[in-house]
């Protein structure tokens, strides 16, 4: 049992990412609170060079490493690079709403880091034990997170909520996993998916099957399973909502994909069943619920409660085309979800928090760059073309359409439209009521930059949507 | 004792453990009672498959589960203290701030 040195070189943007996390945690400990910045700077850092050192080393071939724990593929690197970036937007958009909050602690960026060391470990796992530890290295470093602001009530309610939830879900998902390690007598995804080929569907798979995918669902956030979401996203502090609803979406993308599709893949007739009901009530209750909101943050869960509902119609379908399509989906949504919950970092200043839907009154008198900004973000999340948000739910439905469930696309068009309501009311709500804020919205430089980088990434996906429909599609195959 | 005595046992405690959860509506400690022990169910079905499959990946597994569930048990008891400093009770059915 030796490891050769090059499976080190395969894990080498893990390893960065480990060691900057933890010269971080050293390091702000002699820091001053002036000189704070340091630690913003050098997480930054590691989030670039990482995925310098992801895209230079990624091979397109799988190649496995420890003892086949480890799986170096395209799809991996992929989702990696994608996650960096996605946390890179977290820690810009939240640097001066936490120093304005006296709440600009190494805390923020060493959790974020650790949380996304987490999120590679699960995106590369190829193991049952691989992907338990990711998970839980991101839950744990989550439920710190949401606790972070400790002096708000709301955060600690939230965290509690969070956490019991999530380990919940982590106890089912184990469950299922033991079961189905029972059967198979090996935890590598592999290996169990070679046992399982060619196999009647047993009631004891079928019974793992099931607690696998419910313990999925919660983390996910589908309906029946999404009671922690609104109370998370709502009662958390706003850069981590930014946080837990973009960057671990994907990994939660990574995490299906390894666990159902590439394992009990063979399972598809069960599975897919499940995840139609799934599917189904998260996207009408999430739409539906979402429009008697009258919080941003709490809207945005359910919103996403929705979007999940669209991520599991690509997967169900089985198809590779479906989840090129899927992850198209989850990409470009991570991307809108981190610019939805910057505008609302944005709008907010000392002593003062833009959840709510009216704090968005005649946003284009006060700052019509960013009114439009908005626009762009709410007609992405509500489908509407030219944005990406339109092409990745046509490309979702176009998946479902090519396996027969014509019925299964028409639901989940009816559900988008109930959903473009709500989208469409903050439109309404910035572009033709009165400002009752007078104040004059004078955001810092660095997150001007980010957010008009983003929205615009938005719409020039939207307008362009071939060459990451075609790297989403390559990386699947 | 054969397998599915073990398998019975686990799912006695798992099912145990879920009901704690969703019947308890008193204390937030019993919920961390509940968690704990829903992952010591899982352990004995590990341990279960690994001694009558021999292969002993199972019950290195089991050894990692435990690791977690100290550092999970570690950071529930931190947010419970910091929810009592807030709040002043553990009471499950006082945290109802967030409703919709």
């Amino acid at each position: 049992m030796i490891v050769a040195p090059a499976e080190f070189m395969l894990i080498l943007p893990e390893i960065f990412v480990l060691s900057m996390t933890c010269a971080i945690l050293v390091l702000d400990l002699f820091l001053k609170d002036r000189e704070r910045a340091i630690s913003y700077w050098l997480a930054q850092f590691t989030l670039v060079f990482a995925a310098v050192i992801t895209m230079t080393t990624g091979s397109g071939q799988g190649e496995l490493a420890f003892f086949g724990t480890y799986i170096a593929d395209a799809m991996g690197s992929t989702l990696k690079v994608f996650i960096y970036l996605v946390t890179f937007l977290a820690f810009l958009y939240s640097r001066h709403y936490l120093a304005e909050r006296k709440l600009f602690r190494g805390e923020y960026y060493v959790l974020g880091l650790f949380a996304m060391l987490g999120m590679m470990i699960l995106v590369s796992a190829h193991s049952l034990l691989t992907v338990y530890l990711g998970l839980e290295l991101l839950s744990l470093s989550l439920y710190a997170m949401v606790a972070f602001n400790r002096d708000s009530y709301p955060c600690s309610e939230a965290a509690m909520k969070y956490f019991v939830l999530g380990a919940l879900a982590s106890g089912m998902l184990l469950y299922g996993m033991s079961i189905l390690y029972g059967l198979t007598g090996t935890l590598d995804i592999g290996l169990i998916a070679d046992s399982l080929k060619g196999q009647e569907a047993s009631v004891p798979l079928v019974f793992a099957a099931t607690f696998i995918v419910v313990g999925l669902s919660f983390k996910l956030g589908a309906v029946p399973f999404h009671m922690w979401v609104p109370d998370v996203y709502q009662g958390a502090p706003t850069p981590v909502t930014l946080f837990i609803g973009s960057a671990t979406k994907i990994a939660a993308f990574a995490m299906v994909m390894r666990l159902l599709v590439e394992s009990i893949g063979a399972l598809q007739s069960e599975w897919q069943g499940m995840l139609v009901v799934l599917a189904v009530l998260s996207l009408a209750i999430g739409n539906v619920v979402a429009i008697a909101q009258t919080n941003l943050k709490r809207m945005l869960a359910y919103s996403t409660i929705s979007h999940v509902g669209f991520l599991l119609l690509g997967i169900l379908s089985g198809t590779q085309q479906g989840y090129a399509a899927a992850m198209f989906y989850i990409i470009t949504y991570a991307l809108m979800a981190a610019g939805a919950f910057g505008m609302i970092i944005l709008l907010s200043r000392a002593g003062f928090e833009a959840d709510e839907i009216d704090d968005f009154r005649g946003l284009n008198q006060r700052n019509s760059w960013f009114a439009f900004m908005m626009l762009i973000l709410m007609f992405s999340m509500a489908g509407v073309p030219p944005t990406v948000g339109f092409y990745a739910k046509l490309s979702v439905l176009q998946a479902v359409v090519d396996v027969d469930m014509i019925w299964l696309a028409a639901a989940a068009v009816f559900f988008s439209v109930i959903g473009a309501y709500y989208y469409i009311r903050i439109i309404k709500v910035m572009y033709f009521d009165k400002a009752e804020d007078d104040q004059p919205l004078a955001p810092h430089f660095d997150l001007r930059l980010g957010l008009t980088a983003n929205g615009l990434a938005i719409l020039l996906l939207g307008l362009f949507p071939g060459g990451l429909m075609a790297l989403c599609g390559r990386v699947i195959s | 004792m054969v397998l599915a005595d073990y398998l019975i046992l686990g799912a006695v405690l798992f099912g145990l453990s879920v009901a704690g959860i969703f019947i308890n509506r008193k204390n937030v400690i019993i919920l961390l009672m509940c968690i704990e022990l829903m992952l010591l169910a899982v352990n004995t079905n590990f341990i279960a498959f690994s001694h009558f499959t021999g292969d002993i990946s199972g019950q290195v597994f089991v050894f990692f589960i435990l690791t977690v569930a100290a550092a999970e048990s570690a950071i529930g008891l931190a947010i419970l203290v910091v929810l009592f400093r807030n709040r002043h009770t553990i009471n499950v059915d006082d945290l109802d701030s967030m409703k919709g």
